[in-house]
């Protein structure tokens, strides 16, 4: 018994003669968060799309716990919920008639249609807007019937792309709660701009660009990524560089702005200690010390940028 | 699961005042046109002298009945055709059919059973009106049964041409004007070749297709016409939502 549950091998697919989506081969396991990240047009909405069969892929593979996707889709598609960048709604039904409706068309039975409604519901905190007709709930409401649907009949592998877009502060926070909930039975993979969204719930990361996978890998390596060997200092009578390139370690210093400089330090020397102690003797007037880290927007900036710079030359 | 898709089309119908006017509007035509055909039986019979000029109350009113049922669904139908794909395509709903485990063939046969199923009610009305002239006289439960399997066969085909317009756009408004043109188009095709009766291009005629169930002639050839368009149009609409998976 294998706990792969998506394994896709060099999905390849081809837009009018322009690669949308190159090469790209991933596996996820039972119980994992994947997310997807990648600047507009990258090609994610296109992965997943290809993943859930809505779109053949020009070449390449996909399995969901085994089952091709291609030669058996309909025993695959049984195993996935999917919600796509829109939520796929009809307004002109009531959230119990149109999760009923996502039910049956999923192959649950009859006797376990109001149970499975009753489920969704509850995960999804829509317990209240029962009868109301879709057509008249806000944005975010409509985004949690769009993921009910896609949890209604308890695939293995669920698939959101840009689930929290339009939602509310706490709408995030309960949705974001949910999704790391998802991930102890289900797999999930989902796709967002929100950076820290996905430091927040996901196992795994792949970052896509012009439809090249360009990072693939845990969590705990985008985080290593995002610690540079920087401080930030905050004096409030800085001295002159010399004095501060004077500490042990210290390799460069460069001025942020009046009173917080950048020091830079050479791997493994941390000269946290050894500044503290020199502000306190020479009357510098510290005020702040902290790891100086490279936001999760800058890292990503740098994986992109990476890979067009390899190209380019 | 077609059964399924064909729920699902039903509910939409009816949770939007759409289907209930069209019901009900279309009842009151046929009701009407049942009624005048009753009271200008008497007056029409009771001037027809010699026994050759007169027809039997099943015929003559049935003829006003589903003569104009006929015309009636030219317009009825586009109006409900044309959403059942575009709309789902303007929507981003059909992303929700295509993930789900049917295939494009159960989705497609299963939107064209709802629609038909849908004006299979209409039909049904106006076969138990036609059919309760029976209280009172001897009613031709043939006739009456050849021209509800006409006219079933009639909209089943002007269905399933809708369906495959409505494929081809996003937009709802367009499906409609097409499908509408189309159909006038197929119905008063041997109108225009009237002059060539052996002319094949007037034997593609809906119209003409339609006309012997009328007058209560069961043929094998009209049948296969009618189940050859349907099929026709059918495959396209799935050909066609094919692609849209292969091409995107």
């Amino acid at each position: 018994m294998s706990t792969v549950t998506v394994e896709a091998s060099h999905l390849t697919r081809i837009y009018g003669g322009r690669e949308a989506v190159s090469d790209v081969s991933f596996n996820l396991n039972k119980g994992e968060v994947l997310g997807f990240l990648g600047p507009n047009g990258a090609g994610k909405s296109t992965t997943m799309k290809m993943i859930t069969g809505n779109l053949a892929p020009s070449a390449g593979s996909i399995k969901i716990c085994g089952i091709d996707m291609i030669e058996n889709p309909k025993e695959a598609k049984a195993l996935i919920g999917y919600l796509p960048e829109t939520p796929p709604l009809y307004r002109e039904l009531t959230v119990d008639e149109y999760l009923a409706v996502a039910a049956r068309l999923h192959g649950v039975k009859g006797a376990q249609v109001k149970k499975s409604i009753e489920r969704a519901k509850e995960r999804c905190g829509l317990t209240e807007m029962s009868k109301r007709l879709i057509e008249n709930l806000s944005k975010g409401y409509q985004q949690r019937v769009g993921i009910a649907q896609a949890i209604i009949h308890n695939p293995m592998v669920v698939i959101l792309d840009e689930p929290t877009v339009g939602l509310d502060p706490i709408q995030i926070r309960d949705i974001r709660a949910l999704i790391k909930e998802l991930g102890g039975e289900h797999s999930v993979i989902l796709s967002t701009h929100i950076l820290p969204e996905v430091e927040m719930v996901c196992d795994h990361v792949q970052i896509i660009h012009l439809g090249k996978l360009v990072f693939s890998g845990g969590i705990d390596v985008l985080k290593q990524q995002r610690r540079g060997n920087r401080l930030l200092v905050g004096l409030n009578n800085p001295p002159a560089a010399e004095a501060l390139l004077a500490i042990e370690g210290v390799a460069a210093v460069e001025q942020v702005s009046p009173g917080l400089l950048r020091v830079r330090y050479n791997e493994g020397q941390s000269p946290a200690e050894a500044l503290v102690h020199a502000a306190v003797s020479n009357g510098w007037g510290l005020h702040q010390i902290n790891h100086d880290q490279t936001s999760l927007e800058d890292v990503f900036v740098q994986l992109t940028y990476q890979e067009a710079a390899e190209q380019a030359s | 699961m077609i059964f399924n898709i064909v729920r699902k089309e039903l509910k939409s119908l009816f949770s939007s005042p759409m289907g209930w006017v069209i019901l009900a509007l279309l009842q009151f035509v046929f009701g009407t046109f049942f009624l005048i055909g009753v009271d200008q039986y008497f007056q029409t019979m009771s001037g027809a002298m010699r026994p050759e000029q007169r027809i039997g109350i099943t015929a003559f009113v049935g003829q006003n009945v589903f003569g104009i049922a006929s015309f009636v669904m030219l317009f009825a139908v586009p109006l409900l055709s044309m959403r059942l794909i575009s709309e789902e395509r303007r929507q981003q709903t059909l992303t929700f059919l295509f993930s789900a485990p049917l295939s494009i063939t159960e989705i497609v046969i299963g939107k064209f059973l709802g629609l038909v199923g849908f004006l299979s009610i209409i039909i049904v009305f106006m076969a138990a009106m036609v059919s309760s002239m029976n209280l009172w006289t001897n009613v031709d439960f043939g006739y009456i049964l050849s021209n509800v399997l006409g006219l079933w066969l009639l909209v089943a085909s002007f269905s399933a041409l809708g369906i495959y317009v409505s494929s081809l756009t996003h937009q709802p408004v367009v499906a409609g004007i097409i499908t509408f043109v189309a159909l006038f188009a197929l119905l008063i095709l041997d109108h225009f070749l009237a002059g060539d009766p052996t002319s094949t291009m007037a034997y593609l005629s809906l119209m003409r297709h339609f006309e012997p169930f009328s007058r209560g002639l069961l043929d094998t050839r009209d049948f296969a016409y009618f189940i050859l368009f349907i099929i026709t149009f059918l495959t396209l609409t799935i050909r066609r939502l094919d692609a849209d998976r292969l091409r995107g």
